[in-house]
């Protein structure tokens, strides 16, 4: 008996490890080549340019993407255009609904694929992909799909009206997600769409667009145009496009707005944000710690409402450092398609260089750099999750959003002092604020001069839930009843 | 202990229930497979303390049980043995006898079990037979009554009490948390049995529902590591009653793993109370050898 | 004023030596203040008198008093800004004469300038009623899936730069100010250039209707020199513009950019009744949403 024993005992010793438990591919097929998707066909690039889409983790080619030209963008506005005059703005609001409904339904069904996919071509982890991105992307077509035909009791006495075609541009950290968010509103309130994926991430457009057809969507309805920045100029200048919605970085949606000043383009802009995560001394620790985590880890730290600063009042501030260094350890870092895996691979070369380029800054500004100890593969994209402890207002790392898992900490003293660092930004997206006091929440959640404010959580999203910014973060709002006025026309 | 302030219980850490519960999400999310999946049954296997806390409880019924404690399932010699063999402090001699050195252990119950409502001296009797009788570890259980009344000084002196009573026997308290209504609680009466001298703090008696959750767990591993994090000292933690599938078990051996570290990855600090659980890890272990789904037929109850 | 002057007179029927008029000197209103324009250039609109011709920096004093105001005027209670706009209506109706002399001074028949004032009274208690209503109109709780209390509401967008209507004077003025400072904002407006009498006397009345000072700041002078700051000061969160110029529309569009200004160019018939609504006030608004988790603790035997 105590021979066993020794056995297992010596067996334990060595730490308990978790085997690979990667998620299969087998059932995923791509093409090798994708071009565009115009009025209900997918169809080549008018000038037969293609890029190439890889996977971040391993650095290899997943297909090649068409690089759409004013003439594809021209096509799919017209055939935009065409649906809407034709087809889609004669459609009883019901039966658009129900379109929309169905497009929710088939992606629920293919649901796996399209995680696995999301995970291959922009690196994030499948837990992810599975559990956040693509159930709310279904969602949020399931959200929308009912308000089709209930319009005017969202806007009593307003008359909505669609706009017509909307031209969309989304970015590459939420691929499907993003789509979902631009093309579910704009199709319940009854206009058409012409939607720019993100050069990097191209692939799960894609596939939704076979959902699109698998639907029985009228062609036209939703059109598809791959491409970089200068196919997304092509359709913000498109004359006959009537709403531009965009989600990107602050510098780019200046010259959008630039570009539509002498239009009467409705414009909607979902930008950058620095937010501030602010726990105070009477927060529940163990989870403002989850908290910090899940605010600036979730998604490599690419999302444009990540708790990139973190505030700690004085008094925990060595309490929350060991623990939040603690809980670091037990991160795991490699193989977006792996199951375990808590942090994946950063979306592309660039932004990788980007981080590690703010990395460099924050250490010569003298912010005493933290990173965990995890192995991360040799070959593909990785960032280990960062810290910087000592920042102050003053550091570009405070001031400027990186994008990546990197953490910029301070430490304050009283909440008046707290509220005036975490608004003192141009951005103006989301915050967090950890207390177990009832009344200092509903203060400090007032005083936020942000979009999205997170009392006790953080990175919470739903489709019934508004979601969009103050100040250069943008404006309009995406998600919930509030998402649908910028897709209409009132009188 | 002895350059340990004893804090003010009445502040102990507040805990945000949702939190918690996305938290554990993320555990029983973790994909266990192939040789982890192998190494964490034996592990699960090795830290139950086998349990029988039963009216009906006779010397014939303990002595199955402990049997079933040193042989599993002797169709694979290289299985261990469960850590103990948990009974009512009448039935510690006979199981004493019967597991001789074959280096499972006993666990009496003691305190006035389970409801603990009694006065303390006879708590200690209850304890001291036990021990005499040769139990290796007490599982003695809090007075909840008074702490709910806010008597935590009685709570805390009574822990320290029978922690004297039990000599060289381990002691694990038991909060049975099902009776204490938020985890704000459960982490209160944690921390009191730490500072009171607990070796093990222990979810519940198995005699009231809910029993061990991953919620509480949580909670209580957490009181563990922020413990450590102050004393340096180490203290076990044993979740009772509920458990009983291997796949549970593999969730809660995650969340020590990843809460505490491997360092309390073995049964000197981790204890499955459970009477079920053996059976479900012995299947699951088979299959994995074999690539069969098994039936419960096969399997030894007691 | 200068009505009661004369009536005077009149009165007593006979030849007395002709009293000496005091005239009014329009100057600007600044954070509570009444200060010249500090460029010391004047205008003449319409042989109207000297009318301060409002410089970038009268602007900045400006937006730094609205600024400062915005604060304490957005904390304060929504029924609290519901009888402070009140209060206005009442102060107007107390000086109509007067506002209908200025019209008439500007231009206006006494029946188009009584029927305007009257108005703008009107405008003031219909936009006073909605201080502590449009959130309960405009605010959701959102069902969202997961355990959380999520809702959200308007709060107030800052400081808004106005450009007031130019033929509507006085009515024009009070539709775009009011539903901003309805809201909490606080604002900085560009009064008519052609009509501007009418504006200063109003900042009279926001002078002794309890409204703080820097909630409202209005300057006398030229669109086509103040927008260009208006759509560039980095301290400016919005800008309403109620003109026609299509030129500097495209050129204040392109210019808000700069920090993501929120732009609204009004072209309304402000004397219609479908000019007043609360989505004048809502469009100085942001959408703010908050979540936090829901504890699920049960009856008895729910367990946690």
């Amino acid at each position: 008996m105590s021979k066993k024993k020794k056995s297992t005992e010596s067996a334990l010793n060595s730490g308990w490890d978790l085997s690979p438990a990667p998620e299969s591919t087998g059932h995923i097929q791509l093409n090798d080549q994708y071009g565009h998707f115009i009025n209900g066909k997918f169809v080549k690039p008018a000038k037969g340019k293609y890029f190439d889409t890889i996977n971040p983790a391993t650095e290899k080619k997943l297909a090649s993407i068409a690089e759409g030209s004013k003439e594809d963008v021209n096509k799919a506005v017209k055939a935009a255009r065409s649906a809407y005059e034709n087809v889609w703005s004669k459609m009883p609001a019901n039966e658009r609904g129900k379109y929309i409904y169905r497009i929710a339904r088939i992606m629920q069904e293919r649901a796996r694929e399209f995680a696995v996919i999301e995970s291959m071509d922009g690196g994030k982890p499948i837990r992810e992909s599975r559990d956040v991105d693509v159930p709310l992307a279904a969602n949020h077509f399931f959200y929308y799909a009912g308000w089709a035909d209930k319009l005017p009791y969202a806007f009593p006495n307003q008359q909505p009206q669609a706009l017509g075609v909307a031209g969309q541009i989304i970015p590459w950290n939420f691929p499907l997600l993003m789509a979902a968010w631009k093309i579910a509103p704009a199709l319940a309130t009854g206009n058409t769409v012409v939607l720019k994926p993100a050069e990097t991430t191209p692939l799960t457009a894609m596939k939704l667009a076979e959902v699109i057809q698998e639907a029985g969507l009228p062609e036209g309805v939703v059109n598809f145009v791959n491409g970089a920045g200068a196919t997304g100029a092509a359709i913000v200048n498109h004359p006959d496009i009537n709403k531009i919605a965009f989600t990107g970085s602050t510098g780019v949606g200046k010259i959008i707005q630039q570009a539509v000043a002498g239009t009467d383009k409705k414009v909607t802009l979902e930008l950058g944000g620095k937010a501030a995560n602010i726990i105070c001394e009477d927060a529940t620790i163990d989870q403002a710690v989850e908290g910090i985590i899940n605010g600036i880890y979730f998604n490599q730290g690419h999302v444009c409402c990540a708790g990139s600063r973190l505030f700690v009042q004085e008094s925990v501030y060595d309490e929350v450092l060991q623990k939040l260094k603690h809980r670091m350890e037990s991160l795991i870092v490699g193989d977006p398609l792996d199951k375990n895996t808590d942090i994946g691979a950063i979306n592309s070369k660039e932004q990788l260089s980007t981080i590690n380029r703010y990395i460099k800054i924050g250490q010569e500004e003298g912010a005493e750099m933290y990173q965990s100890s995890c192995a991360v593969p040799k070959k593909g994209y990785w960032c280990r999750p960062t810290l910087f402890l000592n920042a102050s207002q003053s550091h570009r790392i405070v001031q400027e959003e990186i994008f990546g898992p990197v953490l910029a900490i301070q430490t304050f003293r009283t909440i008046s002092e707290v509220i005036d660092k975490a608004n003192n930004t141009p951005y103006g997206l989301s915050a967090g604020i950890w207390t177990d006091k009832g009344s200092k929440i509903f203060n400090m959640t007032n005083k936020m001069r942000a979009g999205v404010v997170w009392a006790n959580t953080y990175n919470k999203f739903d489709p019934t839930s508004p979601f969009g910014g103050y100040k250069e973060s943008g404006y309009g709002r995406e998600g919930g009843l509030h998402g649908l006025s910028s897709y209409l026309n009132f009188n | 202990m002895a350059n340990t302030t004893i804090p003010d219980f009445r502040l102990s850490p507040r805990i945000d229930q949702v939190g918690v519960e996305e938290r554990v999400s993320r555990f029983t999310k973790r994909s266990i497979k192939k040789s982890s999946k192998m190494q964490g049954l034996k592990l699960a296997l090795s830290m139950i303390d086998l349990t029988t806390l039963e009216g009906v409880d006779t010397p014939g019924k303990v002595k199955q049980l402990c049997y079933k404690a040193m042989h599993l399932h002797d169709d694979y010699p290289e299985l261990p043995t469960v850590a103990a063999v948990c009974v009512y402090p009448t039935l510690v001699g006979v199981a004493k006898k019967e597991l001789g050195n074959s280096g499972v252990k006993v666990a009496s119950v003691a305190t006035a079990f389970p409801s603990g409502q009694s006065t303390l001296k006879i708590k200690l009797e209850d304890t001291k037979n036990a021990v005499e009788d040769g139990a290796d570890e007490v599982d003695m259980v809090i007075s909840r009554g008074k702490f709910h009344s806010g008597d935590y000084g009685y709570v805390f002196d009574e822990i320290a009490a029978v922690k004297e009573a039990c000599g060289k026997a381990r002691l694990k308290v038991i909060l049975e948390t099902g009776e204490l209504g938020t985890l704000d609680k459960v982490r209160r009466a944690s921390d009191i049995a730490m500072y009171a001298g607990a070796d093990f703090i222990k979810t519940s008696t198995g005699k009231i529902k809910p029993a061990a959750t991953m919620p509480v767990t949580l909670t209580m591993l957490e009181a563990i590591r922020d413990y450590h994090f102050k004393t340096q000292q180490m203290v076990g933690m044993k979740p009772a009653g509920g458990i009983s599938t291997a796949k549970q078990s593999l969730h809660y051996l995650m969340m020590v793993k990843e809460v505490l570290g491997d360092a309390w990855l073995s049964n000197e600090w981790f204890r499955f109370g459970a009477s079920r659980l053996a059976n479900d890890v012995l299947m699951q272990i088979v299959k994995q050898e074999t690539g069969h789904y098994q039936s419960a037929d096969y399997f030894s109850k007691d | 004023m200068a009505t009661t002057t004369k009536k005077t007179v009149s009165s007593n029927g006979q030849a007395k030596a002709a009293r000496v008029e005091v005239l009014k000197t329009y100057k600007l209103y600044i954070g509570g203040k009444f200060p010249r324009t500090e460029s010391g250039r004047y205008y003449s609109p319409n042989e109207l008198g000297s009318i301060c011709l409002s410089s970038r920096k009268d602007f900045r004093n400006a937006v730094v008093a609205a600024r400062g105001a915005f604060g304490g005027w957005s904390g304060r209670a929504a029924f609290n800004r519901g009888q402070i706009v009140y209060r206005i209506a009442e102060m107007l109706e107390g000086r109509s004469a007067q506002f209908v002399d200025e019209l008439m001074q500007q231009g206006a028949t006494a029946a188009a300038a009584k029927q305007e004032v009257a108005a703008a009274i009107d405008r003031l208690i219909y936009y006073a009623g909605w201080c502590d209503k449009y959130q309960q109109i405009f605010s959701a709780v959102n069902p969202v899936a997961s355990s959380h209390f999520n809702f959200s509401m308007l709060e107030p967008t800052g400081v808004v730069a106005m450009v007031a209507p130019e033929n509507t004077s006085l009515l024009g003025l009070v539709s775009v100010v009011i539903p901003a400072i309805a809201g909490g904002n606080t604002c900085v407006v560009l009064a008519s250039a052609t009509k501007p009498l009418c504006a200063v006397s109003f900042a009279e009345v926001l002078h002794s209707s309890d409204v703080p000072g820097g909630v409202v700041n209005i300057l006398t002078g030229k669109a086509d020199e103040l927008l260009e700051h208006m759509a560039s000061h980095m301290d400016v969160n919005a800008v309403v513009y109620c003109r026609e110029d299509a030129k500097a529309i495209e050129a204040l569009k392109a210019e808000a950019s700069l920090n993501m200004k929120r732009v609204h160019v009004y072209n309304k018939n402000w004397q219609k009744d479908e000019a007043q609504n609360p989505y004048m006030i809502k469009a100085l608004q942001e959408v703010k949403t908050t979540w936090h988790p829901i504890e699920n603790i049960g009856g008895a035997g729910s367990g946690y």
